[in-house]
Order: C-alpha cells, then structure tokens, then sequence
C-alpha cells in the first residue's frame, strides 16, 4: 500500500537578521493511509513547521530549502500554487490550535463553510449547505441547521473546534494535519474531541497527523509516534514500543519528567537545562549537552539507526533486552 | 489541630453587568431586561491550615481562579468572609491589613503578561521588599541576587528585561518576587499550565523545595489532575463555582464519590494507560449565567435523578478528610440501611 504522505529529507530555514533559522532540519516520514501519526515535541522543537511546511503555508522570511514532499506519490514542493490550492483543504485539510484565530468572526459559520465548499466544487449553493450542515452534525453539533447562521463567537471553545474539525472534513480529505486542537480545551472536552476525531478518521479512512506536546493525548489517539527536537526527528517509532521502551535519552527524559513517573510527593526528574536556541545549535546531536549519556562521538552528526520498524539518532541508545 | 492559616467561610462572588442607558429605555417601555450575574463563586468554606498544600481543580470557568484571589486578599467577596488567621480579612485595618496583603502572594499563568516589560529583574523583584522596608535600600541588589540565585536564575541576569528570558525563566522570576516579602501563603494559578513538561517539572520541583526551606503554605489552582495529585496534600474540585469533592489524592483518585470527579479522573489521558477508547460525559460546562437548578452537574451526569434537578446537594463526609456533594450519597447511605435491615429480619 502506497503512502498517503512521503517527506524525505524537508529542511525549513528562516532567513532571520541574526541568522539562519533551521526550524526543521533534514526531515523524513511517512503517513500510511488510514495512520494516525503523532508528532511530539517542545515548544521550538520545529512540530508545528513541519505541519505548515506540508501544506506551503511559511511565509517569508522563511523557506522550504530542501527534500520533497510526495503527497499520493506527486511532489507538493513542485506543484504551481494554483496546483496547490486543489490540494490544499481539498486533499489536505488541517485544524488549528485555536478556532478563534482560523475563524472569521464577522461571517456566520455557515457562510464560512459554504465558501469552503464552494471553492473546491461547483454545487449550488443549497447543496453547499446542505453539505456543511451535514458536517456539523457528523462531529456532534446539536441542531446542525439552527448553528449555521450563528456567529463564531456564539459557540463556546469545544463546539469552535468541532466547527473547524467539520470545516476540515468538509472535503473528506486523505489527510488532516491537526495542531494542537485540544491543547487549549478542558479536559472532558478534549475528551469528547479525541472521541468524535477517532470515530471520524475511521469512519472516512483519513490519515492523520496529530501535532501535540501531550505525550498522553498522543499515546491514547495515535498508531505511531514522532519526536521531535531541535528540528529534527530523534525517534520514530509505534506508539506502544516507543513509549514502553524508549531507545534515544531525551524520548526517555520527557517520559520521566511527568508527574505521574515518580511516587506522590517525590522530586520529579526533569531533563537538565533548556532546549538550545534555534540560532545557535551545537554541532552533532542538539541534545548532548543536556545528555547523561553523551559521550565525545556525540559532537560528530549521529545517523538514522532503523531497527524494527523503530528509528532513532543516537550513538547511546537505550537497550533493552529482546523478549 | 493548628488554627487555620486562611478560611473561607460560605464565600460568595458575583459579577454583574449593570443595565446600560439603552436598556434601562428600553424598560421603561417594558422590555423587561434584568442585570445579568455571573456566580462565579457561590457559598464556598474552604479553610487551608498552615504548611498545607490545597489544589483547588476544575474547568474553565469553574470559579477557581475567582475564589483564588478571593483567598489571596486581592478581590472582595460578595457575600460570607474570608478569615486569615481567625480574623475576617473586612475588618483587617492598618498595619494588620499590610501585614496580610504581604503574607499572601499570588503567582499567575502568564509571567510575560504580569512582569512589566520596561523594568529590570532588579526592580521588578526589589520594589516591593524595599517599600515595605524588609532591606534597606543598598541591601536590594544582594538581597534580589540571594533571591534570584534561590530560585535557579544567575544574579548576572538582574539588569536584563523580561522578555530576554525564556517562559520557564520568567516564571522564576516571578516567583522570587512573591518571595522577596517573605510571604506565608502562596495562590498559584496555573503556574505552571503553559511550560513544556521538563521545565514544568524543574518548576514544580522548585515549588516543593521551596516550601520545605521557607515554611510555606500553598494554594495550588490548576485543571492538570496530574500535577495536583503529585504535589498537593488535599485536593478539592470545583464545579461551576461550587466545591463537589475534597480529599487527599490517593483517595480522590481511588475512590472518587463525585460523579464529575470520576469522569476527570477517567479521562485524564495518561502515557502508562494507553487506553484506546474514550468514554467522554456528555455536553458542555453550562454557563454560569444561567446554572441549571438542583446539582449544577445534572445535565451531564449519567447517574441523575429527579432529586438532583430540585435540590442542591450539600457537602458530606465520605470517610476520613473526604467530603462530595452529591445525593447519590444519602442514596448509598439508606440502601445500606435497608440491606442491614433486611439482614436483621
């Protein structure tokens, strides 16, 4: 089976005035149809570019400097923007972290959703209705037809993101790229979210990529995982193995650095020191200096190891005892 | 039992919106529009006693972050009073009532939205212990660098402006600053919701470092169950501006008697239970303009019955430190009754 999503080697930099900027550096994965990939990381560790860099969303001052996109085999980085604009929330949709931002407020929704239709299908606009109607009710907004001609600021946080979940499937795009979408909503609403979202990538076999810093959220939703730092991917892998058995140290220090790792009350074990800055990264594995592994082979570029269908940069992987 | 440090007793805070002139036109033709009023706290006893940590837990709107600050002495109440020390905080005059406003600190979410960005870390931490005369003038900078040097910042940061500090950094500084008045209580809402999870922990170890050097006392506002299970001695979880549930964390998490608290804890997401399916409670955090009648939680709750629409439940006591509103109590309490009766014939 063909993947829905093949990036190899996608550099994004930003041409800034105190220098380049790799926010993503060397780049490569694949989204199988129908996976749900997540993709983790902290805040500057390039997740949310990788996402914006699929889609050609980044603006100047930066740029797409290198590798290829391959989207159903064909390469997004080639494509004329007026290619890109068939794609782009046709094939490929994605949802922001917070609806308020990606949401006019001065159109009802239903006119938001109409146009969304319309700018990729020539259907009158009753059946663009008719259609976005539809979607509200698939992801769970009672009296779908009433909540058309409301404004976004009549929804409360959860039913904004349900409104630009449904605006995302209104297309019943291959994949959906989601970042952050529950990271501002409470925790039974991201619940009921996470629920509606699982239900739905199945129902219309989308492939998705779910960008988060939640380790849980991600281990409960996601086939696999990505984590990210630095701009680059330190370990890929399925979600069960990545997690119950980390192989690269810093997959491993944001493991333990969650509260629930250590018994009630005890100190909890965070990684030493901050994440470098993206200007001034140190040569060799960004994260050695903040490694209790790290030996001096570590100042030279550790290269993908793939074992098992796991992938990891490290000279000093976690072992762990073949069962 | 020690006095308590700070009390809440039957706490109430309301925010109206008066009618503007249009709408007081458009009743005098009988449009009939009445203020509108957010209880946002409603009839709350909350008493923290000295060295305790209290998490205080619920969702976006709940009321927490409003009773946090009715605590911290920073916001009046509405109706009831808040004791500080057996004394009610309205009646505090003078010197006394410095003395209190000094003792209880709040430190917020967002360090970069209450740091002034035009001032040093010198001043921002040093203005306060200096007016109130805890150093002397020429003692600041070394007393802001012990404080700064306490919290993990490098006294070589002191002449640097807020925004050249990362969020984990900011953070700190904004707790040397509650410390440079040498406070006993600490409010600290959401302190650590916007930190990526290795710093969060860096600064929840700081917390509890902190609190064994300096004798402090805590009141800990956040919606992350996990981190309030990890540090907190009691745990009290509100509901549209009322408490449902209090308990120590083993048991809160155990034997949670609330049906909202169960659905918290259920769906808490959790990297060592990879558990694929959610089984989300229905609806949406009712606004607090309009809370439903009887249980605030009974529209979403699947154990509701007809009591729960009319009356509201009061807080009972479950075992021991263990108090939930919820008449599912009485319900369990008289079941019993019957069995053992039956037992009994």
């Amino acid at each position: 089976m063909t993947p829905v999503l093949e990036v190899r080697n996608l550099s994004t930099h930003f041409m800034t005035r105190r220098g380049v900027l790799k926010a993503v550096d060397d780049v490569s994965f694949t989204v199988g149809q129908r996976e749900i990939v997540g993709l983790v990381g902290e805040s500057g560790s390039g997740k949310s570019i990788t996402g914006f860099s699929i889609l050609g969303l980044v603006d100047p001052p930066g740029r797409v400097v290198n590798g290829q996109i391959l989207f159903n085999g064909d390469d997004l980085l080639k494509m004329s923007p007026t290619a890109m604009r068939t794609i782009r929330g046709k094939r490929i949709a994605m949802i922001f972290q917070d609806p308020m931002m990606t949401l006019n407020p001065v159109l009802s929704v239903g006119t938001q959703m109409i146009e969304t239709v319309q700018a990729h299908d020539r259907v009158s606009r009753a059946e663009a209705r008719a259609r976005s109607r539809d979607a509200l009710g698939l992801v769970g907004i009672p009296s779908p037809e009433e909540r058309l001609d409301s404004y976004p600021h009549q929804f409360s946080g959860g039913m904004r993101q349900r409104v630009a979940i449904a605006i995302a499937l209104l297309h019943r795009p291959d994949l959906i790229i989601a970042d952050e979408p529950t990271t501002a909503l409470d925790v039974t609403i991201q619940s009921q979210i996470l629920f509606e979202i699982k239900r739905l990538a199945a129902e219309f076999g989308m492939a998705l990529i779910w960008i988060s810093h939640d380790l849980g959220v991600v281990a409960a939703l996601a086939d696999r995982i990505m984590v990210m730092y630095a701009g680059r991917i330190v370990e890929a892998g399925q979600v069960d193995g990545v997690l119950s058995e980390p192989r690269h140290p810093y997959t491993s220090g944001l493991l333990s650095a969650v509260p629930a790792a250590v018994p009630r009350g005890e100190p909890l074990r965070p990684i030493p020191g901050f994440a470098p800055s993206p200007l001034s990264r140190p040569s060799g594995c960004a994260f050695r200096d903040r490694c209790a592994r790290a030996t001096d082979i570590c100042a030279t570029e550790p290269m993908l190891e793939i074992a098992a269908g796991r992938e990891f940069r490290c000279f000093h992987p976690h072992l762990w005892s073949a069962a | 039992m020690t006095n308590p440090l700070v009390e809440a007793v039957d706490a109430s805070r309301r925010f109206s919106r008066k009618l503007d002139y249009a709408e007081k036109i458009a009743n005098l033709f009988g449009a009939g529009l009445e203020e509108k009023t957010v209880h946002a706290v409603d009839g709350v006893n909350l008493t923290v006693y000295p060295g305790e940590v209290v998490g205080l837990v619920g969702e976006s709107g709940c009321g927490k972050s409003t009773l946090g600050r009715i605590m911290a002495g920073i916001m009046p109440t509405s109706d009831g009073e808040v004791r500080w020390q057996g004394k009610s905080l309205a009646a505090l005059q003078g010197d006394e009532k410095r003395a209190m406003r000094l003792s209880a600190q709040m430190i917020f979410q967002d360090p970069m939205s209450t740091l002034n960005p035009r001032k040093r870390v010198i001043d921002l931490i040093g203005e306060a212990p200096k007016v109130h005369g805890i150093v002397k003038g020429r003692e600041v900078r070394d007393y802001v660098a012990s404080l700064t040097e306490r919290v993990g910042l490098d006294a070589s940061y002191l002449d640097r402006y807020p925004h050249q500090f990362s969020g984990g950094q900011r953070q700190r500084i904004g707790i040397a600053r509650a410390l440079a008045v040498k406070p006993k209580l600490l409010v600290c809402d959401e302190s650590v919701a916007a930190l990526d999870v290795s710093i969060q922990a860096q600064i929840l170890n700081l917390f509890m470092d902190l609190k064994r050097e300096f004798g402090l006392t805590y009141l800990f506002i956040s919606h992350d169950l996990g981190v309030v299970k990890h540090i907190c001695d009691r745990v009290v979880v509100m509901y549209l501006g009322r408490v449902v549930e209090s308990a120590t964390p083993d048991e809160l998490f155990d034997n949670p008697k609330h049906p909202y608290t169960q659905a918290l804890i259920r769906e808490l997401p959790s990297v060592t239970d990879r558990r694929r399916v959610f089984t989300p409670i229905k609806g949406e955090i009712p606004s607090p303009l309009h809370p439903p009648p009887g249980c605030h939680f009974h529209p979403r709750c699947p154990k509701a019955f007809d009591r729960c629409r009319v009356e509201r439940p009061v807080l009972k006591k479950n075992g021991p430190g263990h108090i939930s509103a919820c008449h599912l109590n009485d319900l369990s309490a008289t079941e019993t009754k019957n069995a053992t009766a039956e037992t009994a014939i």
